[in-house]
């Protein structure tokens, strides 16, 4: 029993920190929300240079077959910046399921290319249109197509980089590439997102506090009023108590089994319950400055309003857990217990 | 990272379990809060503990414990919620001052308090508020003035859990003439010293757990003193550190108490509310978080890091928890849960009453927010 990360994983956590701090302001958002564009080139070809899109990828596929771990620091990072690029999509869900069903793909060979998916919990796909290629599921089975042999109808999200399309295709004009690993899918796509939630809340009680430092009202910082002092420590309270919950959904997400899946949707319950919270604690620390376009917070607060929805509903990801609490043994030693130690 | 218990560990709760089965009285003691009675009987089942050296399975062999880690410390806990074994009537003395000491305490005053403390035969109650020093401690007032080899102590404290029955105290006492946090000491005192009055005080549940002591010229040996005098406050956030921490509030007992909130919901979703179920997935969500949170300070605390004001997170997140959970047992429940004695015996309503002191001792969960903002977040003053 070990629950601490190792030196290299939080190395790799830092590389990226200093990426995306560096090439992903709330400038360079806000340049990109005026070009209107959800993608920027030179920051995915740094991210994918630094080996961030390879993590999941086994080596037989020219990945660095790294695990769930390591990716989910990765993406926590990746929600403190709100990233604007796929990469949970894209490099956490979609190529290494392409990878499982056809290692030897063109579209992997290209390191800058992005894959879109559209899973069956999904009605909207998200970055279709800038996506190499789209995986599409019929009956289980896994299909390819590029979007030109798709028909892709825009649907804004109020997230101006999540660019979401309704799909229409025909199984004619895609590749059929066989059964593939759904579930998986979800699930890797679940836990990823509550790690980008636990980046979205840290970031949004981040800006609050460096605001409530400054912010001089009766004289004094109001930060040093208990009313805001009491509810950022709330928000942080709900940051804490997500991230074990990520820790251990990351290292056990290869059981499969009804405990895993369980721990899973807790982890993205409660880490974007605690983006939620906390982006909205931000907004009212930041009083009618919190409601303007011009402070940041509004985009951690619309990330994770759309991060919530997607990948499961909460109502999808509570009964994956009643599923647990009501089916197992239940208890105090039963923390970590497995599906098969109980069968 | 490696969620998996070694095969040491899974031996070692086989071990745990089945002496515990074997020794668990059969029938639930009377609450050692309610009566001398149940005090007692609570006290014998800590020797009984302790025979087989179950006592405080984490401190050294040669003060009464089993030098065991933080993991099997929480294994430990976790056979003795679910084997339902007596609460723990020494906990302000084993959980909180025996790690204390052990850190800041001399080879010979760990000799002397730890191991009757680990026995049952000396049990300890926690001295630290006073009438005018509560969320702000450093206001306390009662003194302990030098006297030679001794201390003479003088003070009004309160709320002192246990103190009704319990053998000795460890309080918190300044220097005459000091102010605020400098000049305070940790001193220890027989609660049946020559000078002491002990005053029960009822608690909202009726049970007389609580009390305020009176110290006129109480004299006691300087070497009942923790640290060195004027190390008082310090010495005293190591020990709010383990109060508010993993120490006191394993996280077994909530697992145990969102299981049987689980079985209750089963058993009544016919006739209860539909809306609660969600709250009895939420109580076993909040109980499982904190478990593992605790698994995850253990072993970072294994690796050499310390507690730092997690504590103050962990405090508010256990003590809410375990309201939400017994309040929404007392939903379930309905029209049943304000009848005493409980129709079948349940532990809902008393455990629910408890819960309610939880945001208040230990200190405030006020307090705790303040902590945070102030040292974790940076927040000014």
């Amino acid at each position: 029993m070990d629950f601490t990360l190792n030196e290299e994983q939080l190395m790799f956590a830092e590389t990226a920190r200093t990426l995306f701090a560096d090439s992903c302001t709330p400038d360079h958002w806000r340049r990109m929300m005026e070009a209107g564009t959800a993608r920027d080139d030179a920051r995915w070809a740094s991210i994918v240079e630094t080996g961030l899109t390879l993590v999941l990828l086994p080596e037989s596929a020219g990945g660095i077959g790294l695990t769930e771990t390591d990716f989910a620091l990765i993406t926590q990072e990746a929600g403190y910046v709100a990233l604007p690029e796929p990469l949970v999509e894209s490099a956490g869900v979609a190529a290494p399921m392409l990878a499982a069903l056809a290692p030897d793909h063109v579209v992997l060979s290209d390191p800058l290319a992005t894959i879109a998916i559209a899973h069956p919990a999904n009605p909207y796909i998200a970055n279709a249109d800038s996506a190499a290629a789209i995986l599409l599921e019929r009956d289980g089975e896994a299909y390819l197509a590029t979007p030109d042999q798709v028909t892709l109808t825009a649907q804004a999200s109020i997230d101006p980089f999540r660019r979401l399309f309704s799909i229409e295709w025909n199984v004619e004009n895609a590749t059929p590439l066989g059964k593939a690993d759904w579930d998986l899918a979800l699930d890797r796509a679940a836990l990823f997102n509550a790690a980008m939630g636990l980046g979205l809340a840290q970031r949004a009680v981040d800006l609050a506090v460096d605001y409530a430092k400054e912010r001089q009202q009766f004289g004094k910082p109001i930060g040093s009023y208990q009313a805001v002092k009491h509810h950022l420590a709330s928000a942080q309270v709900a940051i804490e108590f997500a991230k074990p919950v990520v820790a251990a959904a990351a290292a056990e997400i290869g059981h499969r089994d009804v405990q895993s899946r369980a721990r899973i949707s807790h982890a993205k319950l409660v880490a974007l319950e605690a983006a939620d919270k906390a982006a909205r604690t931000s907004i009212q620390v930041h009083g009618a400055m919190g409601y303007s376009w011009e402070v940041d917070v509004h985009l951690f607060l619309k990330r994770a309003l759309a991060l919530t929805q997607t990948w499961g509903t909460p109502a999808y990801h509570r009964a994956r857990i009643a599923a647990r609490l009501f089916t197992q043994p239940m208890g105090p030693d039963q923390t970590f217990a497995r599906e098969s130690d109980n069968a | 990272m490696d969620l998996t218990y070694t095969p040491q560990q899974q031996a070692f709760r086989e071990e745990v379990r089945a002496w515990l089965e074997a020794h668990v009285p059969a029938q639930p003691l009377e609450h050692y809060d309610a009566t001398r009675e149940g005090f007692e009987a609570h006290r014998a089942w800590e020797k009984t503990l302790q025979s087989g050296d179950w006592g405080m399975v984490t401190w050294p062999k040669e003060y009464g414990g089993r030098g065991l880690d933080l993991i099997q410390w929480l294994i430990f806990e976790e056979e003795y919620a679910r084997a339902g074994a007596p609460g723990r009537v020494g906990q302000n003395g084993i959980f909180l001052l025996g790690p204390t000491l052990i850190e800041f305490g001399s080879h010979e005053q760990k000799q002397r308090f730890l191991p009757p403390m680990a026995s049952g035969e000396e049990i300890w109650a926690q001295a630290w508020s006073e009438p005018q020093a509560g969320s702000d401690l450093a206001g306390v007032r009662a003194t302990c003035a030098a006297d030679g080899d001794d201390y003479i102590l003088n003070g009004h404290k309160i709320w002192s859990s246990r103190a009704v029955f319990a053998d000795w105290a460890f309080g918190l006492f300044r220097t005459p003439g000091t102010e605020r946090h400098k000049g305070m000491s940790l001193i220890f005192f027989p609660l049946t010293a020559p000078g002491v009055t002990v005053n029960p005080i009822r608690k909202i549940n009726g049970h007389v757990g609580f009390a305020e002591i009176f110290l006129e010229d109480v004299r006691v040996p300087a070497f009942n003193r923790l640290g060195d005098e004027g190390q008082g406050w310090h010495i005293c956030m190591a020990t709010a550190g383990f109060e508010r921490g993993l120490m006191l509030r394993s996280p077994a007992r909530y697992q145990v108490a969102a299981a049987k909130l689980a079985d209750l919901w089963q058993t009544r979703r016919e006739t209860a509310d539909p809306m609660l179920e969600a709250d009895v997935i939420r109580a076993h969500m909040n109980a499982e978080a904190y478990a593992l949170s605790i698994y995850q300070t253990a072993s970072r605390l294994m690796a050499g890091a310390r507690i730092g004001p997690e504590a103050s997170t962990n405090k508010i997140f256990w003590s809410e928890m375990d309201i939400h959970l017994h309040q929404t047992a007392l939903s379930i429940l309905g029209t049943e849960a304000e009848l005493i004695p409980p129709p079948g015996g349940h532990d809902w309503l008393d455990d629910y009453i408890f819960s309610l002191a939880g945001p208040i001792y230990a200190g405030s969960n006020e307090i705790q927010r303040n902590i945070i903002a102030e040292r974790m977040l940076g927040l000014p003053r």
